[in-house]
């Protein structure tokens, strides 16, 4: 099978049943995606697959050859970090750091939903709502977090979407 | 997981014709099958990938209706400008559902036929009719604080999981599909689902390897809507109640009604008598009581669900004190 993941090609001889995330993590060592349940109740699988956040725990890798796949390793390095790594060392937005490679990668994710005006189940109108720490803490629902480092993961996300939308930033104010 | 063979369709023509036998399924986002066959709980022996058929459009139809393609996922329709401002109700559901990364990969199709949470239903090594049919249903003398109380047979007393599908009943949906031999039917969404009786296994009324290729909603209904869930989460939590809301008033008296409910049944609950009951009158609590009293007339605790009775009945006066205020 082949693959586009973090822009480059990789070619994988996998068992059909593989999921994305297996694939990732033992077939193509990339291990930044983590696997906490592997039944879509955790997060810690997350990945941006042509740029929309999913769980890799729940597809199969034979049904992505054709996407565009973003693990955390493609989104920043140790000496360039992305804005949100900078922002969840800087926020210290976790303890363990198991679910920090899902959680940020949601959080690419739940920014560009955010951008696109989508709505979340707290938002008080269903058109253009405000993005309070509320509807942060709702659009990342899907990501678990065992040592509960949620207040400083929600300081974080602000950070880089005050620093993304200063407008938005002000009217949430 | 059990081996399977795949193999990837490019047309629902092509998904009818390679999905014709009982041992071979569809699928869409994975999200629920994939799930499932982790477990052993589903053991195709043979997937037919439909996930990029080009059923991926929300258009209006003639006569103010909306046609959804089965592959739309859950955000993209919570998201769509015409849901949104037409149908809340449904907009609201969806993001009452799941998470962000479960929504971006579930499908409109997919959602309708997911299957149970029964705890049993998910164990391979208890008992449960649903799973195999015959052996017997552990959940009744067990922990089913989260199954039904209406719609339930000796047989099993599993709910629908959906919050998608409540809001589609309440809005009078008709599911359009495409059968291996070709055929097409428009099956309403009130006639899709079936009681389990004693063949709890048999949840629709698909045939073997028909494929669900639209939804349709009729236009907006008059009125306000609303989607109230309870759980025992905040979020990413199945619901324990929920209710979809549809009500207009004119004169000061409730004109229309559409009140469809989760958590209860074996499928998104809808009740006539309680329609009928609050067209023509003036809300009021008593009224409200009153209609959840028809609700829940034959209403059926199992144990450790007896408190979604009164949950029940709290929250539809809720949901109608709001949408009435
Ligand atoms: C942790 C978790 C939490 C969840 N919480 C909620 C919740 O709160 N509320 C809620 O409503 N849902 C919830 N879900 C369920 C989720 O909504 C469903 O898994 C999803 O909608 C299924 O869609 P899918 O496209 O992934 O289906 P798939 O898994 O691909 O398919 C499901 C079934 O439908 C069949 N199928 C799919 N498409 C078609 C078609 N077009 N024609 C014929 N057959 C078809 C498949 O063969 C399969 O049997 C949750 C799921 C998880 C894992
Ligand atoms: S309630 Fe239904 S699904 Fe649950 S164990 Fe009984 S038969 Fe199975
Ligand atoms: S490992 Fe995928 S959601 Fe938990
Ligand atoms: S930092 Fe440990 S699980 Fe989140």
């Amino acid at each position: 099978m082949h693959f586009t993941i973090n822009g480059q090609p990789h070619q994988a001889e996998v068992d059909i049943r593989t999921t994305l995330l297996d694939l990732l993590r033992e077939h193509l060592s990339l291990t930044g995606s983590k696997k906490g349940c592997d039944h879509g109740q955790c997060g810690a699988c997350t990945v941006l697959v042509n740029g929309r956040r999913i769980n890799s725990c729940l597809t199969l890798a034979v049904m992505h050859q054709d996407d565009e796949i973003v693990t955390i390793e493609g989104l920043g390095t140790p000496e360039k970090l992305h804005p949100l790594q900078a922002a969840f060392v800087k926020h210290d937005g976790f303890q363990c750091g198991y679910c920090t490679p899902g959680q940020i990668c949601s959080a690419v994710g739940m920014l560009d939903e955010v951008e696109k005006g989508w709505p979340s189940h707290v938002s008080a109108t269903l058109d253009d709502p405000d993005f309070t720490d509320d509807e942060i803490r709702e659009r990342m629902s899907g990501n678990l977090c065992r040592c509960s480092a949620y207040p400083n993961i929600v300081d974080a996300i602000r950070e880089v979407a005050d620093a993304k939308q200063p407008a938005q930033a002000e009217a949430a104010e | 997981m059990k081996l399977f063979d795949y193999a990837k369709a490019d047309s629902a023509e092509a998904a009818v014709r390679e999905g014709a036998d009982r041992d071979t399924k569809f699928i869409a986002g994975g999200t629920n099958l994939l799930d499932l066959m982790k477990l052993q709980v589903e053991t195709p022996a043979r997937l037919v990938d439909i996930s990029r058929l080009p059923l991926n459009d929300i258009e209006e139809i003639e006569g103010g209706g909306v046609r959804i393609g089965a592959l739309v996922p859950n955000s993209d329709l919570a998201a769509d400008p015409i849901i949104r401002e037409r149908y809340e109700v449904l907009s609201r559901a969806l993001l009452a559902g799941a998470s962000g990364q479960l929504r971006n990969k579930a499908s409109t199709g997919g959602n309708l036929l997911q299957r149970t949470r029964c705890y049993y239903f998910y164990e391979t090594a208890a008992r449960c009719n649903k799973r195999v049919p015959g052996s017997g249903c552990d959940a009744q003398e067990g922990f089913n604080r989260i199954l039904a109380i209406l719609g339930t047979s000796e047989h099993c007393i599993a709910t629908h999981p959906s919050d998608m599908a409540v809001a589609m009943r309440a809005l009078d949906a008709t599911i359009v599909t495409l059968g291996s031999d070709g055929e097409r039917r428009r099956i309403p969404i009130g006639d899709f689902y079936r009681l389990p009786g004693d063949t709890p296994d048999v949840e629709n009324v698909l045939r073997v390897g028909e494929l669900i290729t639209h939804v349709e909603l009729p236009p907006a209904p008059a009125g306000r809507q609303t989607y109230r869930k309870v759980r025992d989460r905040a979020s990413y939590a199945f619901a324990l109640v929920s209710v979809a809301g549809i009500v207009a008033i004119e004169d000061g008296k409730i004109s229309s009604a559409q009140l469809a409910f989760g958590g209860l049944g074996p499928m998104p609950w809808r009740d006539s008598a309680v329609e009928n009951a609050l067209i023509g009158r003036a809300p009021s609590d008593a009224l409200f009581g009153e209609a959840a009293d028809l609700l829940l007339r034959d209403a059926k605790g199992f144990g450790s669900n007896d408190f979604k009775i009164p949950l029940t009945r709290r929250t539809l006066i809720a949901t109608l004190r709001e949408l009435t205020a």
